[in-house]
């Protein structure tokens, strides 16, 4: 028995570059840098003072004091981007999703905010004092409860957390799921709010961030020569993931087919991708096999593209690896160059950028690519979009943990 | 103290800090049904409880507080 096809038919996201969709996609193909100066706290004495935060959103507001208390700014992004993707696929009613509709969502860190200020309460004020609500708002499934709450999910729920591949994970099982009967859909993607005082002093360490502090909009650069390490971001992108004849029963609008996942692990370094990309050239071709197509088929590469000199290199000599000649013709852009890093939330985003970008027939630039490198030589849309029609797109993600996940999109 | 005392000050905190309508926050107001504060919340707000009035409560003393007034009287009684 063949699979089930598996199709978008809901989007929704809040990041650095806008609080919908349409504001978010608008800023994509224009080029915009969402990265600033932190203004959530203040960053004296860290060596990075600048990161992709998501503005204009205030918790309390739009979910009321009582409610917004119960959750780390990952859970409130969350529920945000899961509001909207459900309205987006018409399924915006009161009622509850019910026991056909699981949850699959990713995230690197979790509730960190939270933890680092219960950690702080506890250091200050003591043990009897630290937040009741810190291990709710903490714990990395907050969000995929929280979110299952509010919109009654009563299917399989999972949350994944391998780093910056954890919502292109999620978005891969998520298709297993309907893919072999499961469930007719679910609401998959990722949430990630990181840009908290310890977390860029822990990244800082080990030298992973970009410290071009002066220059917060043009330091994120991936694939340029001057790359010196990647920019966090925070944010959250939701998916609503159906079988083909769910959606086409319900006369919902089809964005693009989930065609293929590939899901592999480098098992040789906890921050540093193997050699030549190994583990991720194993993940590229896992998913196009998955896709049932050729890499020739591939019209445009969501590159995982994080600014830094490793990861850059690395990913590009994966793509010649997997692409042989048709490497250099085949189009490539990091949307991470606008976004920043959204570490577990990054995965969802990028399947979102490349299924509008099937859609609208368009890429994205990398933005801030303007010195070449002889190790990073192929065509990654540098500062301007591109109008392209695009039948099948494909969106790497890679994480500390030596995690590779690379979906496969396609028009039909 | 005087007990209305104790009630506005309990009605600041459940306003101010757990973000509940200050219309709801009356002596007869039930803590779980008219004000949502479930079991973790209840913990948050004999935390604030403690730090407000300067007192320690046991959780024994909980058992029979559902209400804003049973609690506006615990308070009242430790004071």
């Amino acid at each position: 028995m063949s699979k089930r096809r598996v199709v978008v038919t809901g989007l929704g996201s809040i990041n650095p570059l806008g609080n919908n969709v349409q504001d978010t996609w608008d800023n994509l193909v224009n080029g915009v840098s969402g990265i600033d100066q932190i203004t959530s706290f203040d960053t004296t004495n860290l060596p990075v003072t600048f990161a992709g935060e998501v503005k204009n959103f205030d918790a309390n507001e739009y979910m009321g004091k009582q409610h917004a208390r119960k959750l780390d700014r990952s859970g409130h992004l969350s529920i945000h981007a899961t509001e909207e993707a459900l309205k987006d696929a018409g399924l915006d009613s009161e009622e509850r999703l019910g026991p056909n509709v699981g949850i699959v969502f990713g995230t690197g860190i979790g509730g960190i905010g939270a933890t680092e200020n219960a950690v702080r309460t506890y250091d200050e004020k003591g043990p009897t004092r630290v937040n009741p609500l810190a291990i709710t708002q903490l714990m990395p499934n907050s969000s995929t409860g929280q979110v299952a709450i509010k919109f009654g999910i009563e299917g399989p729920s999972l949350t994944i957390t391998t780093a910056c591949a954890a919502s292109a994970n999620a978005v891969g099982e998520a298709k297993n799921l309907i893919e072999n009967g499961i469930v007719d859909m679910v609401v998959t993607g990722g949430t990630e709010s990181g840009t908290t005082p310890m977390t860029i002093a822990a990244f800082a360490q080990i030298r992973a961030l970009s410290t071009k502090n002066d220059s917060p909009k043009e330091a994120c650069k991936p694939f340029d020569k001057d790359r010196d390490g990647f920019v966090m971001g925070e944010g959250s992108t939701v998916l609503i993931l159906e079988s083909e004849e769910s959606a086409k029963n319900r006369g919902a609008e089809i964005y693009a087919y989930v065609s293929g996942y590939g899901a592999t692990t480098d098992a040789y370094h906890i921050t540093a991708p193997a050699e030549g990309g190994a583990g991720a050239v194993k993940a590229m071709e896992k998913a196009i096999d998955d896709a049932a197509i050729s890499s020739s088929d591939i019209d445009y590469i969501n590159a995982h593209g994080t600014s830094t000199p490793a990861n850059d290199k690395n990913e590009t000599e994966a793509i010649k690896t997997v692409f042989g000649e048709k490497a250099y013709e085949v189009v490539i852009s990091s949307t991470k160059s606008m976004t920043g890093h959204l570490l577990g939330g990054g995965g969802a985003f990028e399947s979102m950028a490349s299924v509008l970008s099937i859609k609208h027939g368009k890429v994205a630039p990398t933005i801030n690519l303007n010195t070449p490198d002889a190790e990073c030589d192929l065509n990654y849309t540098p500062n301007n979009a591109v109008d392209l029609d695009i039948n099948t797109a494909m969106s790497n993600s890679f994480g500390f943990g030596g995690h590779n996940a690379v979906l496969v999109f396609r028009k039909n | 103290m005087e007990t209305n005392e104790v009630f506005e000050k309990v009605k600041n905190l459940f306003v101010e800090e757990l973000g509940i309508d200050a219309d709801k926050v009356t002596m007869e107001a039930k803590l779980e049904e008219d004000l949502e504060i479930d079991s973790l919340g209840i913990v948050e707000v004999v935390m604030a409880f403690e730090d407000e009035f300067n007192i320690e409560i046991d959780d024994e003393e909980l058992t029979d507080v559902g209400t804003v007034g049973q609690a506006v009287n615990l308070l009242h009684s430790k004071l």
